[in-house]
């Protein structure tokens, strides 16, 4: 018997990376799932099958975090189908780095709408029924980057910051209801992207990890599996480092 | 039911307070005891009750008991 059995869950970008990988694992662990995506149809609808595959249930639903609209009509829609809302998943997120001498306006804006501003729309919609129920977990996906700084990432560095503060304001508003709201702040994971990079760089990093290595997205997803569940119970607005050890 | 009959059982519900001290001039937050966000909750029910949307801006400004009945009262006419 999983850990979610009977409980559902809205998992934004859910169709490729980090975000696939949360929403595998809570529909494994008997969650029934809305696997948000943007623009990757075919990616969610894979992910849904996953799913239905391992015994779990879901469907994929497109909306773009950024527009309250799409939002508002996903959540509706999620509650239509399931019943109810018991988990948040805010993991929709975009990179569009350059150093900050050189960074465009909508560089800058985009990356503040889906990162941060998502967020904050996902949460607002989902709230409502959360209140309703007495019950509901939020976790929120931030960086470590959004705890220290990285170079050329400027938006994305302020997004996640942005997501640190949120994530502890809406664990006060709403404590009092039963909702708890966490993060959890990924290091260097192993992605498209980290296994493009070349070796040396690659050396420099797993240099500055403790544990000697990359996380893998199973690694995140475990971290914020566990927020989600009954074992997380009395922890919220709490930021969890899944980063092998880089920031203590 | 009257309208202000329904707000009444609301907020009785809601708030846990006593049918006789829900007057019209009663302050949610001031006479009540309701903080922000028990008035956010109550006007969600409210919605529920009367089947009706409060945006955001109108549910600003109902403070009282006879702001939300009159509210609702032209809002259903």
């Amino acid at each position: 018997m999983g850990r979610f059995e009977g409980k559902s869950a809205i998992v934004t970008g859910a169709s490729r990376g980090i975000g696939r990988e949360i929403a595998i694992l809570l529909g494994k662990e008997g969650a029934r799932v809305a696997v948000n995506y943007s623009g990757s149809k075919e990616k969610a609808e894979e992910v849904v099958e996953l799913i239905k595959q391992s015994g779990g249930d879901a469907f994929a639903i497109q909306a773009n975090v950024s527009d309250a609209e799409q939002v508002k009509e996903m959540i509706d829609e999620t509650l239509k189908t399931f019943g109810s809302i018991d988990m948040l998943v805010n993991n929709a997120g975009i990179t569009r780095d350059n150093l900050l001498m050189r960074m465009k306006e909508d560089e800058w804006d985009d990356v503040i709408n889906i990162n941060l501003k998502g967020v904050f729309l996902c949460t607002k919609a989902v709230t409502r029924q959360m209140m309703k129920q007495r019950a509901g977990k939020i976790v929120n996906l931030a960086s470590i980057v959004g705890v220290i700084g990285n170079p050329g990432q400027a938006n994305y560095v302020a997004a996640k910051a942005g997501v640190i503060g949120l994530t502890k304001t809406t664990a006060r508003e709403l404590a009092t209801r039963n909702i708890t709201v966490n993060a959890v702040a990924p290091g260097f994971i192993t992605t498209d992207m980290t296994e493009a990079l070349p070796e040396e760089v690659k050396a420099q990093m797993l240099g500055s990890i403790p544990l000697g290595k990359l996380g893998s997205a199973e690694d995140v997803a475990g971290a914020v599996a566990f927020l989600l569940s009954d074992d997380a119970n009395y922890i919220t607005g709490q930021t969890i480092n899944v980063d092998g050890g880089m920031v203590m | 039911m009257s309208v202000l009959e329904r707000v009444t059982k609301v907020v009785v519900d809601r708030l846990g307070v006593d049918e006789s001290e829900v007057k019209p001039e009663a302050s949610f937050k001031d006479d009540l005891g309701a903080d922000s966000l028990d008035v956010v909750e109550l006007v969600m029910e409210l919605e529920d009750e009367f089947d009706m949307e409060i945006s955001d801006d109108d549910a600003e400004k109902i403070g009282t008991v006879g702001d939300a009945v009159k509210y609702i009262e032209e809002k259903v006419k």
